[in-house]
């Protein structure tokens, strides 16, 4: 059968979502001859669509259906109704992401043999083994193009990573460069080398940063196996009477009720998104939500320990110029309780433009204190902090049954509270972030509250017992077979690392697990 | 956070007489002041000219910035000139100038000093009204385009090729 595929057709693998996890695995699946019907509640957008501006970009881009947060972290209070920063297009948040590309630490994989029994974290091992993540991770870095793995070289660093480099060799900091990222040093895989426009964050124009939209997508679609439909917004799971997800229903471009019949379900909406609709597919079968049996459905969430620190310098820095996130400082990602926690964090450049360096620089805030700082945006440098948050029962994603989306369902309300350890960790972060800039002579320091989540975490996790939660090691359901997890949800724990990475990797071994159990006729 | 469309044009009429660096009141229905060379005047048709004259002090005062003319505070707040908004508006600064009685002005825009009017606003910072003008500039003046070049900021680059050979790394005091 080839492409497009019919509704009734009930041998096709329906994925949910086309970001970093649900795009690589249906171009994955496509490549391997499976036949894939991918569901994409946002448009097509490409390089030529984007737009360098950030209000209107993000008026574009963004996932802006209603939400409710609580809790006591800040985001509940600067954006209620904005708990996370994530896109609503084909490729999801990959045309958003700035491109940071590393691979967990070992021990990270295994977060409660390693920190032990941290009170009120609810810690688990990954059921996974880091060694067998290596091979995964080199062909994601193959697929991504990944500088500084494989003999592709560095980024140069831009003005924002020059003064982050001085301050942090200064400071005695080793592991300092331009980092592991998703952005061609060198024309590769048909993109070009990044010509260091800035507006990473707002879809890259030239194509040189990775992104499934332009990459996976395409090549999955030119297979003839892959159907993307977009605007496409999927209300739920329905399963047969054997308990076995039977077919996805959504509402399409044109407003108008669908049933795709599906032999295996994947949903790929992100931490939000694929509790939400896991729960929202509850039935009398299944009254607690799909692959619920755990109740670890939306437990756990993670966002992980962020904040950034900007400063003024006596001189011009022009941050915005060149790669958003151009360098890291890798020494504090170690596991190192003699600091005040475990688990460890990166430090990353980042960059905003004027426009929302007013909006996130401290939400609220005004009067000269606030004004001055954005006086001296020209003289601004800035990095963001990336570190291993607690995952904990109590932060979760939960129906609020008050707030209904555009199409009459619950929205998903974003509970969290930060653990003690997220505290001294982001404390920790802050004062050697400031140090960093203090040593190469800021005139003033700023500790910036975090920002809506880009990472999204941890909600469908992964664990070797399917009392202790949502998916198995392949991210396939302990309830359901033929029900997969393919987001970033199935992590089991954060690590320190941005996620894309790991998600794309995890992709690629999956997509090699249900293609192998299709043909063993296991699904 | 949405952002607020700048369906807000800005009118440039000539104004005689206008003072430098304040906005003041003009006639029935304008305001006017004077940015660097060119004088500026704002038609109002459903606010007082007095009460739109007063939110741009407040606006200022919000977000001051000795470097940015009035004209651009009059821009950001101009959208607040609609039948739906100006009653809200109207009694704002109606509070506003009630609590610059209370410390012995006619008006808000009597008082002197910014860190008096700044005490004026903190004491009604939670209040939907100041909440309501604070949210609104944020984009209403820090995405104005010709606002973006007072603070070196230099927005898209793609039309120029980006920085690869226009200094992207170029810092000359580390």
């Amino acid at each position: 059968m080839t492409a497009p595929f019919d509704l009734s057709d009930d041998t096709v693998v329906v994925v949910i979502g086309t970001g970093a996890g649900g795009g690589v695995l249906a171009n994955e699946l496509a490549q391997k001859g499976v036949s894939v019907v991918a569901l994409e509640a946002g448009g097509r957008y490409l390089p030529e669509d984007y737009i360098n501006d950030e209000w209107e970009s993000f008026g574009q881009l963004a996932w802006t259906d209603p939400r409710t947060t609580s809790g006591d972290w800040r985001v509940a209070r600067d954006f209620s109704g904005l708990p996370a920063w994530i896109v609503k297009a084909v490729g999801g948040t990959t045309t958003h992401w700035a491109g940071a590309s590393l691979r967990f630490q070992d021990h990270e994989w295994k977060a409660r043999t390693t920190y032990g029994d941290v009170q009120g974290a609810n810690l688990l091992d990954w059921p996974i083994d880091p060694r067998e993540m290596d091979d995964y991770y080199t062909r994601a870095e193959e697929k991504l193009g990944v500088t500084r793995t494989n003999d592709r070289a560095g980024l140069p660093g831009n003005t924002n990573f020059k003064v982050f480099e001085k301050g942090a060799k200064a400071l005695g900091y080793e592991e300092v460069h331009t980092g592991r990222m998703a952005i061609n040093s060198a024309d590769y895989d048909e993109r070009p080398a990044c010509q260091q426009t800035g507006f990473c964050f707002q879809g890259c124009k030239w194509g040189a940063k990775w992104s499934a939209a332009y990459t996976d997508i395409p090549r999955g679609e030119a297979t003839g196996n892959l159907e993307v439909r977009e605007r496409c917004h999927v209300l739920r799971i329905e399963h047969d009477e054997e308990g076995k997800a039977s077919s996805v229903v959504y509402v399409d471009a044109g407003g108008t009720q669908q049933e795709q019949k599906a032999r295996v379900v994947c949903v790929a909406g992100n931490s939000i998104e694929s509790p939400r609709l896991l729960l929202n597919s509850a039935s009398q079968m299944f009254p607690d939500g799909l692959a619920n049996s755990s109740g670890q459905v939306g437990r756990n969430y993670m966002r992980h320990v962020t904040g950034s620190v900007y400063a003024t310098f006596d001189k011009p820095v022009r941050m915005w110029r060149g790669t958003t996130m151009a360098g890291i400082i890798q020494d504090e990602a170690r596991h190192d309780p003699e600091r005040g926690f475990v688990g460890g964090y990166e430090l990353e450049t980042l960059a905003l433009g004027l426009p929302f360096m007013a909006a996130f620089l401290d939400p609220g805030g005004w009067g000269r204190e606030f004004t001055s700082a954005l006086d001296h945006y020209e003289n601004m440098a800035g990095m963001w902090i990336v570190g291993e948050d607690m995952p904990q029962e109590t932060n979760r994603i939960t129906l609020n049954h008050a707030v209904t989306d555009q199409h009459g369902l619950p929205v998903a309300d974003v509970h969290f509270d930060d653990h003690p350890n997220d505290i001294a960790m982001r404390n920790h972060a802050y004062k050697q972030g400031m140090a960093v800039y203090d040593a190469v002579g800021a005139t003033r320091t700023f500790p910036t509250p975090p920002y809506p989540s880009t990472h999204n975490l941890g909600t469908n996790r992964m664990s070797a017992n399917p009392r202790d939660g949502v998916v198995n090691s392949h991210g396939q359901s302990h309830d359901i077979a033929n029900l997969f997890v393919s987001d970033g949800s199935q992590f089991t724990t954060g690590a320190s690392e941005n996620p894309t990475l790991t998600i794309v990797a995890l992709a690629i071994r999956q997509a090699e697990f249900i293609a192998a159990e299709l043909g063993r006729q296991n699904l | 956070m949405t952002s607020r469309k700048q369906g807000m044009t800005r009118r440039q009429l000539l104004s005689q007489g206008a003072m430098a660096g304040a906005s003041f009141v003009v006639g029935s229905g304008f305001v006017a002041g004077q940015a660097h060379a060119a004088n500026w005047a704002l038609e109002v048709t459903h606010l007082q000219p007095e009460t739109m004259a007063t939110l741009i002090q407040m606006a200022r005062d919000i977000y001051p910035h000795d470097q940015v003319s009035d004209e651009f505070y009059a821009i950001a707040v101009k959208g607040y000139d609609s039948e739906d908004a100006a009653p809200g508006i109207e009694a704002g600064i109606a509070a506003l100038n009630e609590a610059a009685r209370g410390i012995g002005y006619a008006r808000y825009v009597d008082v002197g000093w910014e860190r008096d009017r700044a005490d004026l606003l903190r004491g009604m910072e939670n209040s939907a009204f100041f909440q309501q003008i604070r949210g609104g500039l944020v984009t209403g003046l820090y995405n104005q385009k010709a606002v973006w070049p007072i603070f070196g900021y230099e927005g898209e680059s793609f039309s120029k090729g980006g920085y690869i050979d226009r200094g992207f790394d170029d810092i000359n005091w580390l």
